[in-house]
């Protein structure tokens, strides 16, 4: 196959991977959406394949099949409300292959057709190169930590220490003057030198942020995934590479962006850390009383109301009461209640993690309501039914001294009853308390969520 | 054509590149939020082209440290490229309208 040929099929892979993306725009199109992907990529990998430097195939077909395998169990196997997990352990995979990658070039410059005269990685393939490798280590152990706080095995809580700021920017210094120096002179030395300062730096940036930050943290690595790859690209003159590089960058900062605005906090703010952990430690409690009620109550409310919309939260998740709430709303439904459900963008621990749950347990996606399409829907709403959601119904965030100042909410409070299903009265990972749980309006029911919801179940 | 003439070819995949984000920017905003966590498990599989790099890598007859860690590089992409399209097929195919 020719060069000409070659680069003409690699276009027509990232055509079909933007097509992918596009496919998302609604659900229905969404699954041809990824079989265009597919596709693509068949076609990339084929190329590559019958290119005349690749011409021992045993260890590519058996590499192939064990990783194949591998990602096909997995696929199968994981539970949705692990889906956070698992994209962090992808982007890993992503950051570690484009180091790998990297070196190889690095180290066989010949077989991509980018070494200079004396066979050594040309100066400009260097710098991209440097740069490259850089966010891919990054990517790597960043995502790695990432995927430890989600799964649970690293401490949800933001792990701080002093000078910890100063150290990070002296890593990014010292890995700068790497790169230059890579770039100068192409040793080994340079090359693993700020390899494996860039994964120092990577462990160190995630570390200290807070479980509850993570939607923007999964979307920043996403982002640099996607930067690594595009890097790695301009370095091996592979325009495929540049092209999907460069559309996974810009997918991941928008959802970063997106995360960023739900919670009113600056990207550079949520990238510092030290805010927000899975138990917040710190909280003014009030000794207001409370109204708590039992399932039967909340069953007995909700089956009288006209109209109820249901606010999920990571306690949701963590209970995994998502099948328990679809019942609820089917009988809830069946006497002639409208259900309906709101989504803030920043619930769970990834974009999009409550409507991924909701649609396995089955609730139709046009019952479904993002944070502006339902917001105004709430003041003429007879029941809101609160599940594993705190801060983002917190209407502490109209006050301009909270921690959550100016994050957009939904106006639970403006429903005729509130019921919060919560374990107890802690607060939120912003770790200040919620007005809403001792307003005459609101019953809270304590209990586990999935419990919870099974009791109501029964009584209704 | 004297080379002072000539456009490097570096320029042309940056004007690639460039173009790139701004597709990527444009169809990106028009993906609904309801499939915001689809959407990161597809671009984490299509991420996953890189395997090119590691294919080209791991195509020489003679084993070499480079062969190694393209056949390594290899392994963790396509773990990426099938976990990552069949989970998203998986999730997809969960987004149902009932009527």
């Amino acid at each position: 196959m020719s060069a000409n040929l070659t680069a003409l099929a690699y276009l027509i892979a990232s055509v079909l991977f933007i097509m992918a993306l596009r496919g998302l725009s609604s659900p229905e199109s969404s699954r041809s959406g990824n079989v265009y992907g597919m596709i693509g990529m068949a076609i990339a990998l084929v190329t590559t394949v019958i290119n005349p430097n690749v011409v021992s195939y045993e260890w590519i077909l058996g590499a192939l099949v064990v990783g194949g395998a591998i990602g096909t169990l997995i696929a199968r196997r994981i539970a949705m409300t692990d889906m956070p997990q698992l994209v962090a352990a992808f982007h890993s995979l992503v950051g570690l292959a484009a180091v790998l990658v990297a070196a190889a070039a690095f180290y066989n410059p010949a077989a991509y057709g980018i070494a200079g005269a004396d066979g050594l990685l040309k100066l400009a393939s260097r710098i991209e190169m440097g740069i490259g490798v850089v966010i891919g280590a990054v990517t790597f152990s960043g995502s790695i930590i990432a995927f430890g706080k989600l799964q649970g095995v690293v401490t949800g809580n933001p792990i701080t220490f002093t000078g910890q700021h100063a150290l990070n920017a002296a890593l990014g210094a010292v890995i700068v003057l790497l790169v230059v120096l890579f770039a100068i002179g192409p040793d080994p030395q340079w090359f693993w030198a700020m390899t494996a300062i860039a994964f120092i730096l990577g462990f160190l940036l995630i570390i200290p942020i807070g479980g509850a930050d993570m939607p923007v943290i999964v979307s920043m690595l996403n982002s640099y995934s996607g930067w690594a790859a595009a890097g790695i690209g301009f370095t091996l003159e592979n325009t495929a590479l540049i092209i999907t590089g460069a559309l996974v960058g810009s997918s991941g900062a928008i959802l970063s962006y997106i995360m960023c605005k739900a919670m009113n906090r600056s990207f550079i703010s949520v990238l510092l850390g030290g805010f927000g952990g899975d138990t917040a430690v710190s909280a003014t409690r009030s000794d207001k009383p409370v109204k708590a009620g039992s399932a039967e109550d909340a069953a007995f409310i909700m089956k009288n109301a006209s109209s109820v919309i249901i606010v999920p939260g990571y306690g949701m998740a963590v209970a995994q009461a998502q099948h328990s709430v679809r019942e609820m709303g089917d009988m809830l439904k069946g006497h002639g209640v409208k259900v309906t459900y709101a989504i803030h963008p920043v619930a769970g621990r990834m974009p999009g993690h409550m409507n991924v749950l909701l649609a396995e347990a089955n609730v139709s996606y046009d019952e479904v309501f993002e944070l502006d399409e339902i917001n105004s829907d709430f003041s003429n709403t007879d029941v809101a039914f609160v599940i594993g959601a705190n801060d983002v119904t917190n209407p502490a965030a109209h006050e301009p001294n909270s921690p959550i100042a100016g994050m957009p909410i939904l106006d639970v409070e403006r429903a005729r009853t509130c019921l919060f299903v919560k374990r107890s009265l802690s607060p939120g990972y912003a770790g200040i308390d919620n007005e809403l749980f001792y307003a005459d309006n609101t019953m809270m029911l304590f209990a586990d969520a999935k419990k919870m919801v099974e009791d109501i179940v029964k009584a209704l | 054509m004297d080379v002072a003439n000539s456009i490097d070819p570096f320029i042309y995949r940056l004007a690639i590149f460039v173009l790139a984000i701004f597709v990527g920017y444009y169809v990106v905003w028009s993906v609904t939020a309801a499939l915001h966590t689809p959407l990161m498990s597809v671009t984490n599989a299509i991420s996953s082209v890189i395997i090119v790099g590691a294919l080209i890598a791991a195509g020489p007859v003679d084993m070499s440290f480079s062969k190694i860690l393209g056949i390594v590089a290899i392994g963790l992409a396509a773990v990426n490229i099938f976990g990552g399209f069949l989970v998203t097929q998986r999730m997809l195919a969960m987004y149902k309208k009932k009527q």
